[in-house]
């Protein structure tokens, strides 16, 4: 869920009508300054990170004038509050509150319908007061087409028992809220506490919005930098990992780390699941094992090799660790040999030392195995693959062993070196990188292999040497799908002379940094 | 028997001249779904794996219809689109298989199936097997592991999990334990026919004597499943297993989710509920085959 800070949530109500205390957010002390001194009263200041009770965090904090705020601006920037630090405040008028409402709208997975909550009882402790009071918290199903109309809303309002100014100012705020959350694919939001001041008007003096992840696409005005939810900021790896997925949806590729710096003493190991349900398990398994993980990562849903690739080297741009395992349901439905190419150039591209057990159950699995085995003699790792009839356990198992054969064994990232300037070789565009065919060395090859190795049929022969048989654009756009078969032929079984080159953006700089500091 | 679909119910596959919609028309195919037409604007005319492709499900229907199933494998922002003509053209089960349709569409979706009596599943779904009758989706990877992993027997299978549901029924397979009706209800929050929906279903199988569950933390699936046993809206034995135990609470959404779920959605809550009333939890995949087989005895 990719989650809106306060700020930015109370401008896209600002913008629908709905009134929020006057401020702005301030990124320096001197803009808290600027600000508090352009309102000309006493402010509020709050930390825009996501997390909830902030007062008890000490984020939130008041000042009578400009000079106030600014001296509690420099006490709250660069504080560190749990996962996060304060980067961001906002600056707001203090409102003279009378009381304190709730409303809220959340998907209901049972209903398959918005569904819309209010409560005259707002604040803090409202899971609480919702436990305690049930009948005061009111549920409003949406209809999807319909939206929510006004008299509905007054309805709602009336059965609360308000009447009045209130009774049009509340249900005008709840129609309001709802074509926010609309018109942004807002999976949920949460307006709390929604207050009514002395002047009996009504603001939303916090609120949060989380846009559904799957319709960020669509909304390109909201800025937001990775759809995903994170308990703290993302890490820069993460964040190169979720720039991989970003315009290729060939399948998912889901990357978080779950540890920091990996001490050199611990059993710590990458981690390459294939599927939620099956990855779980697999993870289950080498925990058990008291393997500790470096990292989650899921690629599932019929990723292409290279994908599969990108996968891979990110999980092996982090230090330390001391085995590599793979292992999703054991009887997945798509093509088991792509993961299996994908891993092949990875590793190979490492030169990889720590032992590697890739469970590619399912569909293919006798052929993904067979090019594990083949393709990983040369490497000094000891790889081992694994199908639909040996369990998780089985595989943490083997693992548990390898890497109990020579426990001195730690995986060392190397740097990313670019590729010479090969302009002088015939080449073409891929969706996500460039193929390269050194075609001097052509001639010299018996099989010409590559034209069969190929899986989308679209390489030819034109005097003997191969290029495309389709043209560059289309070739381009996907009719190469990247499985990566003919770099690998050629490499194992010809003249070495393809290669695919699958650029992950910021991992040259990342690994450089990582070896600088160690 | 098969309570969605036999190797008699007419199929339309939308996108089929895609990555996905080709080679699983290919699976569909030659497991023996009768897949009649593709459909795929702009390529009318055309052919894959000898399935005749029409610009619109509608042209599908009058050429090659009526049409009873529609499975979809357009990208995910052109699912909406796609649903709403097979519902328009009067198609009444539609299997959406593409992950990341937004869930308003999903809602959208949802609705307009509510109003024109028609069923879906998923999105985010593998599909769903009949074993030896018809594959829906790509479930399978390709006929021939799919005649290998599934076979016809009088035990369902719902699950959340992708590759689970294909190893579950895998490994009863392997015990000897056929299956009736294998179904991924798909892995987004909101989707169309979910747990307890397809509980109903097999409550009114004869063809199915117990069901197996896959269920994962978040949503209320599992629950209502329990409150349907409770009143007695499904009477057949249920082995369930719930995956996510070891994953951290705080994947709450906010207070408003909470306030709704109340203590729902949890591993815990799940696992409590459904032993209350009956249902027999596991803890571990590879139990399931042996309770399977020690209820049959009963």
């Amino acid at each position: 869920m990719a989650r809106l800070y306060e700020y930015q949530s109370k401008r896209l109500l600002k913008e629908a009508g709905i009134c929020v205390p006057e401020g702005d957010v301030a990124f320096t002390p001197e803009e808290v300054r600027e600000i508090a001194f352009r309102m000309g009263k006493p402010v509020v200041l709050k930390m825009q990170v996501w997390l909830t009770g902030r007062a008890k965090l000490g984020g939130v904090k008041f000042a009578k004038n400009a000079q106030e705020a600014e001296n509690a601006a420099r006490e709250m920037f660069g504080m560190k509050v749990k996962n996060y630090v304060i980067d961001k405040i906002l600056v707001e008028e203090k409102l003279k509150i009378k009381s304190e409402c709730f409303a809220g709208l959340v998907i209901d997975d049972s209903r398959k319908s918005p569904l819309l909550i209010f409560s005259s009882i707002g604040g803090t402790g409202i899971e609480e007061i919702a436990r305690d009071y049930p009948d005061q918290i009111f549920q409003i199903p949406i209809d999807i087409i319909k939206g929510l109309r006004d008299y509905e809303a007054r309805n709602i309002i009336r059965k609360v028992g308000l009447s009045g100014k209130l009774l049009t100012q509340l249900s005008d705020f709840l129609t309001k809220l709802y074509k926010v959350a609309r018109k942004y694919d807002a999976r949920s939001v949460e307006v709390n506490p929604l207050v009514i001041t002395k002047d009996d008007l009504v603001y939303a003096a916090d609120c949060h919005l989380t846009i559904d992840d799957y319709a960020v696409f669509r909304h390109p005005e909201l800025d937001i930098e990775i759809a995903r939810e994170f308990d703290r900021p993302p890490t820069q790896l993460e964040k190169i990992a979720y720039h991989v997925e970003e315009k290729d949806h060939r399948g998912t590729f889901y990357f978080f780390q779950m540890a920091g710096e990996i001490p050199e003493e611990e059993k710590f190991i990458g981690f390459h699941g294939a599927g939620g349900g099956g990855s779980m398990m697999s993870m289950d398994a080498v925990l058990d094992k008291g393997f500790k993980l470096a990292n989650y990562c899921d690629t599932s849903g019929n990723p292409s090799a290279s994908k599969v690739y990108r996968a891979a080297k990110i999980i092996l741009s982090q230090p330390n660790i001391k085995g590599y395992f793979a292992s999703g349901s054991g009887v997945a439905s798509q093509e088991q040999f792509h993961s299996a190419r994908g891993m092949v150039k990875a590793f190979h591209e490492e030169n990889l030392e720590i032992p590697a057990v890739i469970r590619l159950g399912g569909n293919y699995e006798e052929k993904a195995i067979k090019i594990l085995g083949t393709y990983l003699k040369g490497i000094p790792a000891k790889v081992e693959g694994y199908g639909r009839d040996d369990s998780p356990e089985f595989c943490a198992k083997r693992l548990e062993e390898l890497t109990g054969e020579n426990q001195a064994i730690q995986h060392k990232v190397k740097p990313i070196v670019n590729p010479n300037p090969l302009q002088d070789r015939y080449f073409f565009k891929t969706l996500t990188g460039k193929l390269f065919f050194d075609h001097k060395k052509c001639p010299e090859c018996k099989t010409k292999g590559c034209i069969k190795a190929c899986s989308a049929k679209i390489l030819k022969l034109e005097k003997e040497i191969p290029v495309l048989a389709v043209s560059p654009e289309e070739a381009k756009k996907g009719k190469c799908t990247e499985c990566l078969a003919c770099e690998i032929y050629c490499t194992f079984h010809e003249k070495d002379a393809i290669s695919i080159h699958l650029p992950i953006p910021g991992l040259k700089e990342y690994r450089d940094r990582i070896i600088a500091e160690s | 028997m098969s309570i969605l679909v036999n190797e008699k119910s007419k199929v339309v596959v939308q996108g089929i001249t895609g990555r996905e919609g080709m080679v699983r028309t290919q699976l569909m195919k030659d497991y023996g779904t009768n897949v009649v037409a593709g459909v795929t604007p702009g390529k009318g005319g055309g052919k894959v794996h000898g399935v005749p492709v029409y610009d619109t499900v509608e042209e599908a229907w009058d050429k090659a219809g009526p049409v009873d199933v529609s499975v979809i494998f357009v990208p995910a922002a052109l699912v909406k689109n796609a649903a709403l003509e097979a519902i328009d053209a009067g198609v009444k089960l539609l299997v959406l298989v593409p992950d990341r349709v937004p869930i308003f569409d999903v809602l959208e979706i949802s609705r307009c199936a509510k109003e024109n009596g028609v069923r879906f599943v998923g999105p985010n779904t593998l599909g769903l097997v009949s074993p030896g009758k018809a594959v829906l989706g790509m479930i399978g990877g390709r006929a021939e592991s799919a005649k290998e992993w599934f076979c016809p027997g009088d035990i369902g299978v719902s699950s959340r999990s992708g590759g689970m549901t294909s190893a579950i029924s895998y490994y009863l397979t392997k015990a000897g334990l056929g299956q009736s009706t294998i179904i991924h209800v798909g892995g987004d929050a909101v989707v169309g026919l979910s747990h307890p929906e397809v509980m109903e279903l097999f409550e009114k199988d004869k063809g199915t004597q117990m069901a197996v569950m896959f269920g994962e933390i978040g949503t209320t699936q599992e629950e209502r499943v329990a409150d349907l046993i409770e009143k007695k809206k499904f009477t057949k034995p249920l082995i369930a297993f719930i995956g996510g135990k070891a994953a951290k609470s705080g994947t709450r959404f906010s207070h408003a989710g909470a306030i709704v779920e109340g203590s729902r959605g949890s591993y815990k809550s799940k696992v409590k509920r459904l032993k209350e009333v009956g249902v027999h939890v596991v803890d571990s995949i590879s139990d399931i085959p042996r309770i399977a087989k020690n209820l049959k005895g009963n």
